[in-house]
């Protein structure tokens, strides 16, 4: 732990009486007293998430507006994403990067209706860097305003049963496709609501007033298909789906090609670039990077986490885990991890090094559960 | 007087006639969640008090269980391999871990009793 966060007392969410009184164990994350699983444990909320619907509070995330005339171009100063092409309720994954093209964090960008010929971004960025996040691009684009938005509870709600769930208590939300948002009401407030998340499951996210929060969150539980699910399973839930968890899997030290997001930097912008680093990106998009980030099933019982060497079988260090643990799904350990290019090959044999003891594994594509995004609705 | 013993660090040992049983207790089980895997260490090792013996790894990480007293160890559950969730079932049962032959007993007296290590726990919990 920082000493930051040992000093500063910590936040709690809307939700914080309701994860009390539903026995979360909670634990710091980011700053926040947030719930890192409940009674039933890490392995049955991730299964039921794969089955049912699981509610995720997800509020110490940062929600902010970002508005101006020419927003959408703007944005793209800062982030590799086609942003400049997107039409209102669309929403896109991006990057914000450093100048030489690394990732600062990673962040949801939906757009807004236009308003008073302003264009608007509606932003979702992690818990941990959104006070940075939202500096850097207060200080990058000046002529924007950037509206933080505390008065904001997020929600999420995933899995295979989440649309007929939530088509229950808000109409017509199931008619949301993936990845575009809309505005609905419930009880008399408005909410967003965007057909996304991070669990590699069909589900949604949920912006609402957090004074609104905790009734609208009872309202879903009210539902015996929901069972809310801590932190613990989103970790084993993305890591499955073979999603990146910033400050991990990227960071300042690897850039979206190398982490395999290319798929997020549209052909326009890899030709017209006009995105911090973009030589560097450039330069690994047509030579290739030099590591790049697989999967690994483990042939053995014993997880390895992140920071634990990869060798070859012969004994040459090619690279280390991100991320790694026990996959609820698969019942047994999964990591990833950056090794050299070269070595990058599917099913490939590698020993990963857990308190000293190589742990055979083999490379794997990611994701490691398919995902079962609903494309049209 | 009982026969349980407790370290800060929440391993259990009881003596039984056939040598002393380690675990972790209840309390740690449910502070680590859902356990995955545990490793268990060689029989015939000796071990000094203190010193890493197992590791036990829940979904989202590894910790040390620590011999709670020197001895030999003369026995290991090897249940746990194929269903370590027994840590979480029955920690003070069959999810047990480890069993020591002591080298001095006498070092169980610097441990807490059941009541001490009741009253240690509302102090963190």
């Amino acid at each position: 732990m920082s000493v930051q966060s040992a000093v500063l007392p910590l936040a709690r969410t809307p939700l914080y009486d309701l994860h009390c009184e539903l026995g979360a164990r909670l634990v710091p994350f980011a700053g926040y007293e947030m719930p890192v699983q409940y009674p039933p444990g890490v392995i049955a909320e991730h299964l039921h998430t794969r089955a049912g619907a699981g509610l995720f509070d997800v509020s110490h995330m940062g929600q902010a507006l970002f508005e101006g005339a020419h927003a959408l171009r703007a944005f793209e100063r800062l982030a590799p994403g086609d942003i400049a092409t997107l039409h209102s309720g669309q929403m896109r994954y991006t990057q914000l990067l450093d100048a030489n093209g690394q990732i600062l964090d990673d962040l949801m960008v939906t757009r807004l209706a236009d308003e008073g010929g302003r264009q608007r971004l509606f932003l979702v960025v992690n818990a941990a860097s959104k006070e940075a996040d939202f500096a850097h691009i207060s200080a990058a684009l000046p002529g924007f305003a950037l509206t933080p938005l505390p008065q904001l509870a997020l929600l999420a709600l995933q899995g295979p049963q989440a649309a007929e769930v939530l088509e229950n208590i808000v109409p017509v939300v199931s008619r949301l496709a993936f990845m575009r948002s809309a505005e609905f009401e419930f009880d008399g407030f408005r909410l967003r609501i965007s057909r996304s998340g991070y669990t590699g499951e069909d589900g949604f996210e949920i912006s609402l007033p957090a004074a609104k929060a905790e009734a609208f969150a009872r309202t879903l539980l009210f539902d015996p298909r929901v069972l809310p699910v801590g932190l613990g399973a989103r970790d084993s839930l993305r890591l499955e789906a073979g999603l990146c968890l910033c400050g991990h899997d990227i960071d300042a030290t690897t850039d979206p090609v190398e982490a395999g997001l290319l798929w997020s930097i549209s052909k326009r912008r890899r030709v017209e670039g006009g995105f911090p680093g973009f030589a560097r990106v450039a330069e690994a998009i047509a030579r290739g990077p030099a590591r790049r980030r697989v999967g690994f099933i483990l042939d053995g019982k014993a997880p390895a986490r992140e920071g634990a060497e990869i060798e070859t079988p012969d004994g040459r260090a090619i690279g280390r885990l991100t991320s790694g643990g026990y996959a609820p799904s698969l019942g047994r350990p999964i990591a990833m991890g950056y090794v050299a290019a070269q070595e990058a090959i599917v099913g490939a044999a590698v020993n990963l090094i857990v308190r000293g003891k190589p742990a055979p594994a083999r490379i794997a594509a990611t994701p490691f559960t398919p995902h079962a995004y609903v494309r049209r609705a | 007087m009982s026969n349980l013993r407790y370290t800060k660090d929440h391993e259990y040992i009881r003596l039984e006639p056939d040598g002393a049983v380690v675990g972790i207790t209840d309390f740690a089980q449910s502070q680590l969640g859902d356990v995955v895997f545990v490793e268990l260490p060689v029989v015939g090792a000796v071990l000094a008090e203190g010193a890493e013996a197992a590791v036990v790894e829940s979904v989202k990480a590894a910790s040390g269980v620590n011999a709670p007293a020197s001895g030999e160890v003369i026995g290991v559950n090897s249940a746990l391999e194929e269903k370590p969730a027994l840590v979480n079932e029955e920690p003070n049962g069959s999810g047990w871990f480890f069993k020591l032959k002591l080298s001095d007993p006498s070092e169980l007296d610097a441990l807490m009793d059941e009541e001490a290590y009741e009253a240690f726990v509302k102090t963190i919990a």
